[in-house]
């Protein structure tokens, strides 16, 4: 199959399935079975684009806006990378959906389905855009179709958490992304993306520091401070949005936005000489210990991991301020392990909340005894955030670690490994307590038990495939080599 | 009779300048005489067809980028009066056209909501005159004929306002205020013509423009051209001259709202912009200094305040006419930055804007059909019940936002983009905060529509209302993919006015 016709088969799929989901809204169990095999379609299509590829960078240009912008979309490495995790997750995360929408008793299951599988779509256009305009639009219609899901519950406070959410996100976008895109187009002629950056000295240093500025926070999704406010708002979402969406498919099309924008704009070579990004190293090091810190007074289990959260992709935007191929790749693996680890995490805390209705972490004492499967499915998803071996996690701190030293930067070798400690003295407790305390209320706790399959199994899958993932980074890294969107120097 | 450029023949295509002017006049006084709404209301809605017809023609015609002119009655300029039609022109003639087109199928269905039966068939004859005035305008290269359609199109304009009177009474009033306001510009703009035609003895634009360059820095057309520029920013609302919208967009019907938003002002702006490119001489210091200094900044307050005001309005009409003001700042802003992209993004924005402000204004009439005011509580909820005309509501909103894939997204680029070429990075700034207030006045909207439960179920609207607003709706995401209808025919009559 000619390679552009299956970039579109993988924006498209996800599309038609949330047609589909409405048109069976009388139909569960036929709506959620077509979204199953539409997950399962999306995933083969963006497996066969990463089995066609060949390294040829070739733009597959759909239509022209005006001269010189297009709609246009590209193959590399990072965005199969972030494709085929998006595609091969969201599976995982539409069964567990599945179980846990009927099991918490959510409405609207249709609508939420719907807008689910829509902003998939957008995920997938923002992995193979060809050039930042076309990133720009997919990365809105994301916003916008993600909204809905926020806000699903309807109350009061859903409300006022997605107010939060679409403010900062389409504040810093069309606030001061455009106005970086605006100024690139303006000073360049161009938006493709072109391995080794477009802007060939166009810009002052100065001006390239500001440039660094207007897409390090104007790409409000990779929640650097200060605009990370709308991660912990959004947490009133349902979990399976929390899940998917704020664990991988919307914060991570930040901090991917943040990597391709780096190779591909800027540069990877021309960034470390210019040192624009070095204020940004301090930045993304103290986002790291600040979210690291506020997650540790968190009680409520999904804010602690929406604070988590924060701190790990600010791990993507120090790769990219580190600005060498070390960072690139241990950015990109933490995009990958991050993503396994973090979705982990939150089917855990949703598994928790369809079985026992809690949400903060002090009632959970002496849960792991009955629900002995979840908990230890948290308990490796937690060693892999924390980065300890043998779960995937340590990898991308191995080259983050790696690539600091390659730039000089010692300091934030220090910043890495305290924030590990921080890591664990804010996600163990949970399973210590879990396992270890005895119940505040021994009867009520004995009748919990295990949620159904749909819910459990899951996030077994993911924190299994973290810890395989440990042993096959190399294919990842050989791939990114292999392909020059790297280069290490033996 | 008739000789032109292309030498005369009875070709229809020499013809099409003044048909496209004389078609809606001549049905006119014919409704009034068959005194019947239905019949009223098919002839206007063939008549605005056939307009549209003919700017299509007409566009199709100009698009190389050449000039059709037609002498009325024969009489070569100076003396006679021309019509002229350029790409400029053609781009407003459509747009007037397709608006008032779109505009009729809608009133079949809601002008009797509004407005008493037997006022229908007058309500149509004013209408059509309208119609009439702002097409004339566009055509007609003549400058007192320019006042006199301007005054044909506002007259009828002040009686279709007054139409509001049968559901609120502050539409007199309203309408009222136009008037005076709309009479003292119509004053102003006269006496700049006096000024003019004392100094160059001529009518003809291109004439005065040759005579014009001839003066050098004379006073007498300074001052002309001073009063032709305070005349018309009364007449397209330019901030601080703009109190009469407001008011006459809240209380006029929605019919006569959606077309007002959509074309008036617009027009207004077009006179602007062909006196200073083919009447003055657009390198002159003068006309620069004024629009450097007077016109960028009002331009940039409006941008600013109306947009700030807008979100604190309950009553959705007003929001949406203090949203216009706002619309009608980037517009004058893109035009004061005097270079080919800020007038091209000028030029696009206007027709971007007609299309989302029609679709929203709209939409809010067809809420209205329904809840009977347009207050911000009373739509809560309507989004589960009137799921079409409030999905409509929201890609006009999101247009108007300047979300990418959407019209009003291709209009901010390119005047983002002549801000940053002509070096205003503040200003730059200032769109793109005003753009963000967009969001919150927009997204309050939304968000009573979706999230909060109503009180009562509505029905969804009739097919034969819906279609319209779709038909705008469609076209807010068309321009937004194909700019080739706008932002190429913009870049041709830039191109012809920058010469």
């Amino acid at each position: 199959m000619p390679i552009e016709f299956l970039i579109f088969l993988t924006v498209f799929t996800p599309a038609l399935v949330g047609g589909l989901n409405l048109i069976f809204n009388k139909k569960p169990n036929v709506r959620d079975t077509v979204t199953l095999l539409g997950a399962l379609i999306t995933f083969y299509f963006s497996l066969n684009i990463f089995l066609s590829f060949d390294g040829q960078a070739t733009q597959y240009k759909l239509a022209t806006i005006m001269p010189g912008i297009d709609i246009s979309f590209h193959i590399e490495p990072l965005g199969i990378i972030f494709s085929l995790l998006a595609s091969g997750l969201w599976i995982l995360t539409h069964i567990y959906a599945i179980g846990y929408m009927r099991g918490a008793k959510e409405k609207n299951h249709s609508r939420f389905f719907f807008f689910f599988s829509v902003s998939i779509a957008s995920v997938m256009g923002i992995s193979f855009s060809g050039n930042l305009f076309t990133l720009f639009l997919f990365y809105e219609i994301l916003t916008l179709i993600t909204f809905p899901l926020v806000s699903h519950k309807g109350s009061t406070e859903a409300l006022r958490g997605a107010r939060v959410y679409l403010s900062i996100l389409l504040g810093t976008s069309i606030g001061l992304q455009l106005l970086g895109i605006i100024w690139i187009y303006f000073s360049v002629g161009t938006l493709d993306f072109v391995k080794g950056g477009i802007l060939n000295g166009s810009f002052g240093s100065l001006e390239l520091i500001l440039l660094v500025g207007l897409f390090a926070f104007g790409i409000g999704k990779a929640a650097l401070f200060p605009f990370h406010r709308w991660l912990p708002a959004a947490m009133v979402a349902p979990t399976p949005v929390s899940a998917l969406l704020h664990a991988v498919a919307v914060v991570k099309a930040g901090v991917f936005t943040v990597l391709k924008v780096g190779v591909y704009i800027f540069g990877v070579e021309s960034l470390s000489v210019s040192g624009a990004t070095d204020w940004l190293t301090w930045l993304a090091c103290f986002s790291i210990l600040f979210a690291s810190l506020i997650a540790m007074t968190k009680d409520n289990l999904k804010a602690r991991l929406a604070y988590s959260t924060i701190s790990q992709l600010a791990y993507v935007v120090l790769a990219f301020s580190l600005a060498n191929s070390l960072g690139v790749l241990g950015g990109a693996l933490q995009i990958v392990t991050h993503a396994f680890g973090k979705i982990t995490l939150f089917m855990c805390a949703g598994s928790i909340y369809v079985a026992t209705k809690k949400t903060n972490i002090s009632n959970m004492q002496g849960l792991g005894r009955v629900m002995p499967i979840t908990f230890l499915s948290f308990l490796i998803g937690a060693i892999s955030i924390i980065g300890l071996p043998p779960m995937s996690g340590s990898w991308a701190k191995w080259f983050l670690i790696l690539s600091s030293l390659e730039a000089d930067k010692q300091f934030v070798v220090l910043v890495l490994l305290i924030s590990s400690l921080l890591n664990i003295a804010y996600l163990l407790p949970l399973v210590a307590k879990g396992f270890y305390l005895n119940p505040i209320d021994q009867t009520e706790t004995k009748s919990f038990k295990e949620p159904s399959a749909l819910v459990w199994l899951p996030p077994a899958i993911t924190a299994s495939i973290s810890f395989l993932l440990f042993f096959y980074v190399g294919y990842i890294r050989d791939f990114m080599i292999n392909f020059g969107l790297v280069s290490l120097g033996n | 009779m008739a000789s032109e450029i292309k030498q005369g023949t009875l070709e229809l295509v020499n013809h099409l300048p003044i048909l496209q002017v004389i078609t809606p006049m001549l049905i006119a006084p014919i409704l009034v005489v068959l005194n019947n709404k239905t019949l009223s209301w098919l002839l206007s809605f063939v008549g605005a067809l056939a307009c549209l017809f003919i700017s299509i023609l007409l566009i199709q015609a100009v698009s190389d980028g050449s000039i059709l002119t037609y002498y009325l009655g024969g009489w070569v300029p100076p003396i006679g009066i021309e019509y002229r039609i350029d790409a400029v022109s053609a781009i407003l003639l459509f747009l007037i056209s397709i608006i008032s087109a779109i505009v009729l199928i809608f009133s079949y269905s809601s002008l009797h909501a509004e407005i008493p039966e037997e006022k229908h068939t007058l309500f149509y004859s004013c209408f059509l005159l309208c119609l009439t005035g702002l097409l004339g305008v566009v055509a007609t290269a003549d400058i007192f004929n320019v006042f006199v359609f301007l005054e044909i199109s506002s007259l009828s304009t002040y009686v279709l306002v007054a139409q509001g009177a049968f559901l609120d009474r502050r539409a007199l009033s309203a309408s009222f205020n136009y008037l005076i306001m709309g009479t003292i510009g119509a004053t102003f703009f006269v006496i700049g013509i006096g000024y003019i035609y004392m100094a160059t003895g001529s009518l003809n634009m291109m004439d005065i423009a040759e005579r014009v360059n001839q003066f050098g820095d004379n006073r007498t057309i300074q001052a002309g051209f001073a009063f032709i520029v305070v005349g018309m920013g009364l007449k397209l609302a330019m901030v601080p001259l703009h109190v009469w919208l407001p008011n006459a967009y809240t209380f006029a019907p929605t019919v006569v709202t959606c077309f007002l938003a959509a074309t008036a002002t617009k027009v207004a702006l077009y006179v602007l912009i062909r006196f200073v490119f083919s009447v003055f001489n657009y390198e002159d210091i003068f006309v620069n200094e004024l629009f450097f200094l007077l016109l960028m900044p009002l331009a940039v307050i409006a941008m600013i305040a109306a947009s700030v005001i807008a979100i604190f309005k309950q009553n959705l009409k007003k929001l949406l006419a203090y949203s216009s003001l706002a619309q009608i700042g980037y517009m004058l802003l893109g035009l004061s930055l005097m270079s080919q992209k800020g007038l091209a993004s000028s030029l696009v924005h206007m027709v971007n804007h007609g299309f989302t402000k029609a679709a929203l204004f709209m939409s809010l009439g067809a809420f209205m059909l329904n809840t009977k005011n347009v207050y911000i509580k009373s739509l809560s909820g309507l989004g589960k019940s009137m799921p079409f005309t409030s999905a409509a509501f929201v890609i006009g909103g999101l247009s108007l936002i300047g979300v990418p894939g959407t019209a009003g997204f291709i209009s901010k680029w390119l005047l983002l983009e002549a801000a940053l070429e002509t070096g205003y990075w503040l200003v730059a700034i200032l769109i793109i905060a005003s753009s963000l207030f967009a969001v919150i006045y927009v997204w309050k909207i939304i968000e009573v529509l979706y999230f909060s439960e109503s009180s009562e179920s509505y029905n969804e609207v009739s097919v034969l209302t819906l279609m319209p607003i779709w038909i705008l709706a469609l076209f807010c995401i068309f321009l937004g993919i194909n700019t080739s209808l706008t932002v190429d025919v913009a870049i041709m009559a830039t191109e012809i006015l920058f010469k």
